[in-house]
């Protein structure tokens, strides 16, 4: 009988399923995965050098170009590292907004989780769903930051600016009429926070609808019940993080074990799976879109009640008005400053992480006093989940390889960085 | 509720005895300072050490001191810094090591100790040209295939030194010596002490 070879094929690094740029060596025996190797680095930026070679201020716009799913989180993780080497204390209502605005960029990153996973695994409908929700987000995004994903909306010391009172409406074109717009911008006559919270109301029932397709599905449960299971301790060993720690029963989650902000004023739970496969990992992933749209109402309601500044008074890190620049000598000075030299952050080193909807997002953050950051390392959730990849996928068959590159929510934005 | 860093500093030193050559606490976080050539031993206490119990390894990355200070610094030049994190514990810690050779940078790998240290030893390795002893598979990660030099390292210019263009005549990409200067918009500037009042 003849020898039968092993072979390896090459997946990506254009292919849609492969979520980016990801190069994939497979070596197979048969359609059996017997190794995996991700090469990684096709959309490396060099984020970390080049934020050595920018002012604090000027690196938070990299942040949101990390992971492009969810933008905020990562200057989130960014400015308290910051904040916290500067020992500034963050407004009460601008750490509110903080956390309104990382459970809204939650359910955008799990949303658009689902909807791709679920066109991975062959089920296109729960995509044109899920893309519908995301655009009522994305529509806050922009009603509040002026940009549809890169924010740049956190600061050290707060946020750059409060919610506005009005959420922008649809207007009269061509292709829709009066009677459109009207239904169009029903929900759209108040302030921002109205329009948030008639979504958090909405909300539950579109994770509903999510459900009936998936939850019972035949075909869903087949591709993804006992693919790419982690126990605990392999877990744990590998690195895991966020939902794919949570998946395999570890009760972990910043947002209670080490609380940032004021997400210890809150009133959510933790999901966790039992056995540690792919849809235990959707079942993890969809009650904590639930659980955030609980965070998000809480928020909507404190933040309706609480005007107050939203960034710090400290015009060494925080800009003046532009009233009080424009009338007073040492409010431009600090103004001039702050924009031309930047601030200084003192000497030191600290580690900053959020419970990113990925899982951990670190920044260590090395400063000699400068304007610039020393070195600045971003720890990204997503690197060590891909580098599991291989130990997931061994023995699986080929189409398994793209339910676990689905179920491990990978974005090449924060892996390559 | 977790430890406080001056308690989990007492736990650490109870564990590691001399091994432990300095700490200190800053901004509520215990960072750590070991001998390179313990590397592996320490890690290995941190991890299975009841009390310690430093089961994640959270993140693993190497830092140039070269021009730290504008060149102010005296001592190895590469450092590595481990982050771990106890999720039994929920306890955090920083450990660093300096690389005996500033020409040669040398560490044992953890590969044994946290399986999670492959790919974060390749990028430290990769960026900054720190050579891991006992790494299975030691190959660069972020850079490009036939990549050449450290490019986190601070001598290494931000705008590279080659840039890759496509050939009409040749029909295919080629390598070139970079045509920019890298340009510095804002210098960088340490202050003295209390410069302009205090923040």
């Amino acid at each position: 009988m003849a020898d039968i070879r092993n072979y390896t094929i090459n997946f990506g690094p254009q292919h849609p399923a492969a979520h980016g740029v990801l190069r994939l060596v497979l070596e197979l025996d048969g359609e059996v995965i017997e190794r995996a190797d991700p090469h990684i680095g096709l959309l490396h930026r060099g984020t970390e050098k080049l934020a050595e070679t920018k002012t604090f201020l000027q690196a938070v716009p990299y942040m949101d170009r990390l992971d492009y799913m969810s933008m905020m989180m990562n200057e989130h993780a960014y400015v308290m590292a910051i904040e916290r080497l500067l020992g500034l204390q963050v407004p009460e209502r601008a750490q509110y907004i903080r956390v309104m605005f990382d459970e809204i960029t939650r359910i955008l990153n799990h949303l658009l989780w689902l909807g791709t996973h679920a066109l991975d695994v062959g089920a296109m409908t729960v995509f044109l769903y899920a893309f519908r929700e995301r655009e009522d987000l994305i529509d806050v995004y922009e009603a509040v930051t002026g940009a549809r994903m890169h924010a740049a909306y956190y600061r050290p010391g707060g946020v750059y600016r409060d919610l506005p009172d009005r959420m922008p409406q649809y207007l009269v074109t061509r292709g829709k009429n009066e009677a459109d717009l009207r239904r169009m911008n029903e929900n759209r006559q108040g302030s921002v926070l109205d329009f948030i919270e008639d979504f958090t109301r909405r909300f539950p029932g579109c994770v509903d609808d999510y459900e009936t397709l998936l939850t019972d599905n035949r075909i869903w449960k087949q591709r993804t019940v006992g693919i790419g299971v982690l126990t605990p301790e392999r877990a744990k060993a590998l690195g895991m993080t966020g939902p794919m720690l949570r998946g395999s029963g570890i009760v972990w989650d910043m947002r209670k074990q080490q609380p940032y902000e004021v997400y210890d004023r809150m009133d959510f739970e933790i999901p966790v799976g039992r056995t540690g496969d792919s849809y235990d990992r959707y079942l993890v992933r969809i009650e904590e879109m639930r659980e955030s749209n609980k965070i998000i109402r809480q928020c909507v309601d404190w933040l309706k009640q609480n005007p107050g500044p939203v960034i710090v008074d400290n015009h060494k890190v925080a800009p003046p008005s532009r009233e009080s620049m424009k009338s007073n000598m040492e409010e431009l000075i600090h103004h001039f400053k702050l924009f031309t030299e930047g601030m200084h952050v003192p000497e030191g080193e600290a580690y900053a992480a959020v419970e990113h909807a990925k899982g951990e997002f670190g920044v260590y953050l090395v400063s000699d006093g400068a304007n610039k950051p020393y070195r600045l390392k971003l720890r990204a959730p997503g690197f060590s989940h891909l580098a599991a990849l291989d130990e997931m996928s061994r023995g699986h068959m080929i189409a398994d390889v793209v339910a676990i590159i689905g179920t491990l929510d990978i974005v090449f934005g924060d892996i390559d960085r | 509720m977790p430890l406080t860093p001056e308690a989990l500093l007492a736990r650490v030193e109870d564990v590691l005895g001399d091994k432990l050559i300095a700490s200190r606490i800053a901004v509520g976080e215990l960072t750590i300072e070991v001998k390179p050539e313990d590397w592996v031993e320490v890690a290995f206490a941190l991890r299975d050490e009841p009390g310690l119990a430093f089961d994640l390894m959270m993140d693993l990355c190497g830092v140039d001191y070269s021009a730290y200070k504008d060149g102010a610094w005296q001592g190895a030049r590469f450092a590595v810094v481990l982050h771990l994190l106890s999720v039994v514990k929920n306890q955090r810690l920083r450990v660093r090591t300096f690389c005996a050779d500033d020409e040669l940078p040398m560490l044992a790998s953890l590969i044994d100790v946290w399986p999670a240290v492959n790919w974060f030893e390749r990028e430290a390795f990769d960026l900054f040209g720190i050579v891991f002893e006992g790494h299975p598979d030691l190959r660069r990660i972020l850079t490009d295939y036939g990549f050449i030099g450290h490019p986190f390292r601070k001598d290494f210019p931000i705008s590279g030194h080659v840039e890759m263009r496509y050939d009409p005549e040749l029909k295919r990409v080629v390598y070139q010596p970079v045509s920019i200067d890298p340009r510095e918009v804002t210098p960088r500037i340490v202050r003295e002490d209390n410069y302009g009042g205090d923040v």
